[in-house]
This record gives C-alpha cells, sequence and structure tokens, in this order.
C-alpha cells in the first residue's frame, strides 16, 4: 500500500468517506455516508440499533471482507488510497488499523502470548518481552498482570480482558484504532479506565468509536457522527448518516431535528 | 397440599377451578416411566459389568493372574494352555495405532476444511456424507481391507501376508475416521466468531487463524475425538477379525498375521466351547480387560474436556 500525497485529502485525515453506501449482497444495509476522520483526534459513531455504524467501522479494516455478498460503493481512503483497491492488501491494511471489539475476546493462550501473538505473525524482529512490557503498561494492564504472564488470557476480569484487547491491539503499533462499543460489556469502573486509556492513546492513534452510551461520546471524543435507521418495507433496517460535527455541536446545536431528538433521549 | 392453604383469594370467582391433584399425579407418573426407561441402560450396564466381573473371577481361579500378566503365549484353546493377555493386547495396540497414524491426520485435515474452508452450501453436504462413512457396516470394511487394501500393499510392502496387522489398521483408520473428523468438526465450529475475527483485525491470514487460534482454542475437543476413536478402534471387531488374521503372537510386525482381543472372542464364541470351560470363561477375561481399557480411555477423556475446555461466555 503506496501513500500518496497528492492525493490525500486534506492534511491531517485519516479516513475520506465519500458516497459510500454498503450493501449485504443486494440489500442496502447503510447508505449514503460522507464523513472525514481526523488523524490523532476520536471520533465517535452514535446511533440507534442497526443504525449501521458498526457496519461503518468494520469498513475501516476490511473485517466485513469476511461476511459473504457484502460490498461497499462509493469511496473510501484512507490516507488517500483508496481502501477497497485491488491493489491493497487487507492483512497488511488490517496491521496498521487495530480493532477493539465489543465483548473482550482474549485469545485462549497465555496473556504474554495474547500480545505476541500478533507481533509474531507480522514479523516483528524485536525483543517480544519488551515489547509485551509496553504494550501492557500502554493499556494500563501492566502492574496487575506482571505477575502472571504465564496464566490464560481469559483468567483475568472482563474489564482487565478488555484492556488485554487493546494492550494486543497496540501491540502490533497500527496507526489508527478502531473500538467497537468498547465498554458495553463491562462495569462503570472499568469503563472509566478505558475512557481514560482512550484520552492517553490518541496522542498517538486516531480513533474511532462506535457507542451506544452518548454520554461516552460526549465525555471522548471530539467528533461525532450520528446516524439513523429506517425501517424498510421488507422489515430489515436501513442505517444512514444524519449528521457529522465537532461533538459540542453535535450535542449542544445540532443542525438535524433527528439529532436533537436522539441526543437528549427522545429515542433510542 | 395437605397441611397448609393459601388463604382464600378475594377475587376468586368460580371461574378458575384446577384440578392441582391430577397435575400432580400426573407429575409422578411422567416421572416414574421416564425414570424406568433412564434405568434400562444403568441396569444394562450394571449387567455387563457384573458377569464380566463374575466369570473373570471363575477364570482367576483356574490361571493365576501372574501368568495371566507375564506370559508371553496365547494357547488357552490348546493342551498345554497358556494365558499370556500381553500378546493379544500387543494385536490390539499395533492395529489401533496404526489406525490412529491414518485417522488423526485425515480426521483433522476434514474438520479444518468443513469448518473453515468449504462454504457452507458445500458443508451442508459434505457432512452428512462423511457420516455416512460411519455407517458402512463393518464386515464390509473387514472384506475392504483384505481383498482390496492388502493386494494393493503386497504391491511395495516386502514380505506382507494376506492377512496382516497393516491393512486391517489402515481400514480400521478409515472406519473411525468420521468419528473423529465430525466430532473435531463440532469442536472447530463451536470456536466463537469472534476470536477468529479478534485474530484477523491483528493482520494474520486464515492459515495463521486457524494454527495459531482456532486449533488451540479447539484443542480439548479435538483431543477428546481421538480418544473416542482409540476407544472404536480397541473395540472394534470385524475388521480385525476378517483382515488381521487369528494367530495370536507377541510381535508388532504390522506384515504378518495377529489375533486382537476382540477376534479372540469372535473365534471363541463361533467355535463349539462348552459353556463353563475355561476356553470359555477365558473370553470374559479378554472382556474385561477390553473394557477396563476402554473405560479408562473414556476417563481421561472425560477429564481432559474438563480440564482443558475454555469457557467462553
Amino acid at each position: 500500500m503506496q501513500t500518496n500525497p497528492s492525493t490525500a485529502v486534506g492534511a491531517g485525515t485519516t479516513f475520506h468517506v465519500a458516497q459510500a453506501n454498503y450493501y449485504y449482497g443486494s440489500f442496502l444495509a447503510v447508505s449514503n455516508v460522507n464523513l472525514d476522520i481526523p488523524e490523532r483526534k476520536i471520533t465517535a459513531f452514535i446511533g440507534p440499533s442497526g443504525c449501521g455504524k458498526s457496519t461503518v467501522l468494520r469498513c475501516f479494516n476490511r473485517l466485513n471482507d469476511l461476511i459473504p455478498g457484502a460490498h461497499v460503493e462509493g469511496t473510501i481512503q484512507y490516507r488517500g488510497v483508496d481502501l477497497y483497491d485491488k491493489s491493497v492488501d487487507a492483512t497488511e491494511l488490517r496491521r496498521r488499523i487495530g480493532m477493539v471489539f465489543q465483548k473482550p475476546n482474549p485469545f485462549p493462550k497465555s496473556i504474554y502470548e495474547n500480545i505476541a501473538f500478533g507481533a509474531r505473525i507480522n514479523g516483528y524482529k524485536g525483543d517480544m518481552d519488551e515489547l509485551v512490557e509496553r504494550s501492557l503498561r500502554k493499556a494500563a494492564l501492566w502492574e496487575e498482570v506482571k505477575d502472571k504472564l504465564k496464566e490464560s488470557g481469559l483468567s483475568i476480569s472482563g474489564g482487565q480482558q478488555q484492556r488485554l484487547c487493546i494492550a494486543r491491539a497496540i501491540a502490533i503499533e497500527p496507526e489508527v484504532l478502531l473500538m467497537d462499543e468498547p465498554c458495553s460489556a463491562l462495569d462503570p469502573i472499568s469503563t472509566l479506565r478505558v475512557e481514560d486509556l482512550m484520552h492517553e492513546l490518541k496522542e498517538q492513534f486516531t480513533i474511532v468509536i462506535v457507542t451506544h452510551n452518548m454520554q461516552q461520546a460526549s465525555r471522548v471524543s471530539d467528533m461525532t457522527a450520528f446516524y439513523n435507521a429506517q425501517a424498510t418495507e421488507k422489515g430489515g433496517k436501513q442505517g444512514y448518516l444524519v449528521e457529522y460535527a465537532p461533538t459540542q455541536t453535535i450535542f449542544n446545536n445540532p443542525a438535524q431535528q433527528a439529532t436533537q431528538d436522539y441526543v437528549s433521549g427522545r429515542f433510542g | 397440599m395437605t397441611t397448609s392453604q393459601l388463604p382464600d383469594s378475594p377475587q376468586n370467582s368460580g371461574l378458575w377451578q384446577p384440578n392441582r391433584q391430577l397435575s400432580k399425579s400426573m407429575e409422578l407418573l411422567a416421572k416414574i416411566v421416564f425414570g424406568a426407561f433412564g434405568l434400562v441402560s444403568i441396569a444394562t450396564t450394571i449387567g455387563i459389568v457384573l458377569t464380566l466381573i463374575f466369570e473373570t473371577f471363575l477364570f482367576f481361579q483356574e490361571v493365576p493372574i501372574w501368568n495371566f500378566l507375564t506370559d508371553t503365549q496365547w494357547t488357552p484353546l490348546f493342551t498345554n494352555s497358556q494365558y499370556g493377555i500381553i500378546v493379544l493386547i500387543s494385536a490390539t495396540f499395533l492395529t489401533s495405532f496404526i489406525a490412529l497414524i491414518v485417522a488423526m491426520p485425515m480426521g483433522i485435515l476434514a474438520a479444518v476444511c468443513l469448518s473453515e474452508y468449504a462454504p457452507s452450501g458445500l458443508r451442508k453436504w459434505l457432512k452428512p456424507a462423511l457420516e455416512i462413512l460411519a455407517g458402512v457396516p463393518t464386515v464390509v470394511f473387514g472384506y475392504f481391507a483384505l481383498f482390496f487394501v492388502s493386494p494393493i500393499l503386497e504391491t511395495f510392502v516386502p514380505g506382507l501376508r494376506p492377512f496382516n496387522g497393516l491393512s486391517a489398521g489402515i481400514v480400521l483408520g478409515i472406519a473411525i475416521l468420521p468419528t473423529i473428523a465430525s466430532l473435531s468438526e463440532d469442536a472447530i465450529y463451536a470456536v466463537p466468531q469472534s476470536l477468529r475475527q479478534g485474530s484477523y483485525a491483528l493482520g494474520a491470514t486464515k492459515r495463521e487463524t486457524v494454527t495459531n487460534v482456532v486449533l488451540p482454542a479447539a484443542l480439548s475437543g479435538i483431543v477428546a475425538s481421538f480418544i473416542l476413536g482409540i476407544a472404536r478402534a480397541v473395540g472394534e471387531t470385524m475388521i480385525v477379525t476378517i483382515a488381521a488374521g487369528q494367530n495370536p503372537r507377541l510381535t508388532l510386525d504390522p506384515r504378518v498375521p495377529i489375533q486382537t482381543m476382540t477376534s479372540f472372542i469372535v473365534q471363541v464364541a463361533k467355535g463349539d466351547a462348552p459353556t463353563g470351560s475355561i476356553e470359555f470363561i477365558t473370553i470374559f477375561a479378554v472382556g474385561m480387560t477390553l473394557f477396563l481399557i476402554t473405560l479408562v480411555l473414556n476417563a481421561f477423556s472425560f477429564w481432559f474436556v474438563g480440564r482443558f475446555r475454555e469457557k467462553y461466555e
């Protein structure tokens, strides 16, 4: 994947999405997405269930490729390069764009191996012990697990598992961190820890977070995209982007009535 | 309810008059009927075990257990009889070992292919097809080994006899393949999708995901399938009786005729050993040995799965 600065859409834009439609087979699942995701900022995707926020997130690392029949129309660029161009290697892309999932999904391996796995498959030649420690420190987990690195990644608490998954994602030194409702399975204290962590991580990474929790979006994000869903005739749901603006604007002075209704808790 | 009564409902209009007594009797009846059917299988097992223990006890009245364990000849049907069970165990071990060498790699590769690589439409057809293999009568497998596999092997294995452990073991492996492939496939399929996605999201390829994440996560189920496969191979009768020969000899040479525990039992059972004779009760001692081996295997499998199963929410 080559970065060609001349085609880049404005300096400091990580993802440029224009006129993007997302299909499952012939079903249009998410329509008409236009947004520019700024570098080293936290961008939040909010909206009711079925609005397509996770789907758009999963386009950014092409995890949707794994779903048979799914495809994208329109433009999704990563630093000026078309993500869905045939020359782009999805595995190389995913090394650069890390992801944290809704439910903590540590591998059934030791804590150490959970971190080392990604590094190994990506041909990391440095000091593995050092990388494991550094990643765990960055994820604010080192102090809690340093004496049990050989124990299973499944043996720690849910909040710790999620930070392990964050450590695993940042261990391969990605440029972007995608977070798909990373706190929805966590208790409030663990949630706060992860949010604090995000503030630290944005020094280094562009973060895109999907969240159901509007308070979380207003607490952590710089930009917010509000998606909504409309019912289709066949009973499915079709998502679309309603509004994308700085978080302050979305929560205090949105341009759309639907956004106003959603952030003030009138539906969703 | 005879001892205590709920107070009368103030809203009781007389429209609600459930027959609690009838419901209770039906509950009890259901319990008894289901319990009785459940007991049949337990009672059968207990009956078999008791028979085995009783006849084996009689056997050891005649033959010292020391001879049973240390003799290196198995000649119970001769006048100068010797009872070295090791002879039969070695044959069972040899055929089962060959079977496992055949079935383990094939089973696991078939399982990975089915669950990870085959499109779901193909999987829907392939899996039942594999399970049909399990429905082939073992007597067919036995003659397949004797008249098809053995002659082919003879062309390039020097010194191979028409009856031999090798062809019996290979075909035995094919016979237990569905067990291993199907159970392994279940275990692999049960690995949560979220683990695979986590691996892909780190830039892993499909092969890296399968070998580093999916297979380790399914390990306990895969090992359990191996052990059940071994247990089947050890207890399998027709294939080895037909294709491995009837010559009890202490050897690990796969080219010569041997006699497994199961084929010895067949040999005596189809002969004319009178009930109660020493020849006759010998088969119970052999049966007991066989039972203990499979019991240990199953117990180990049970323990292993419980010990190493990853618990996902």
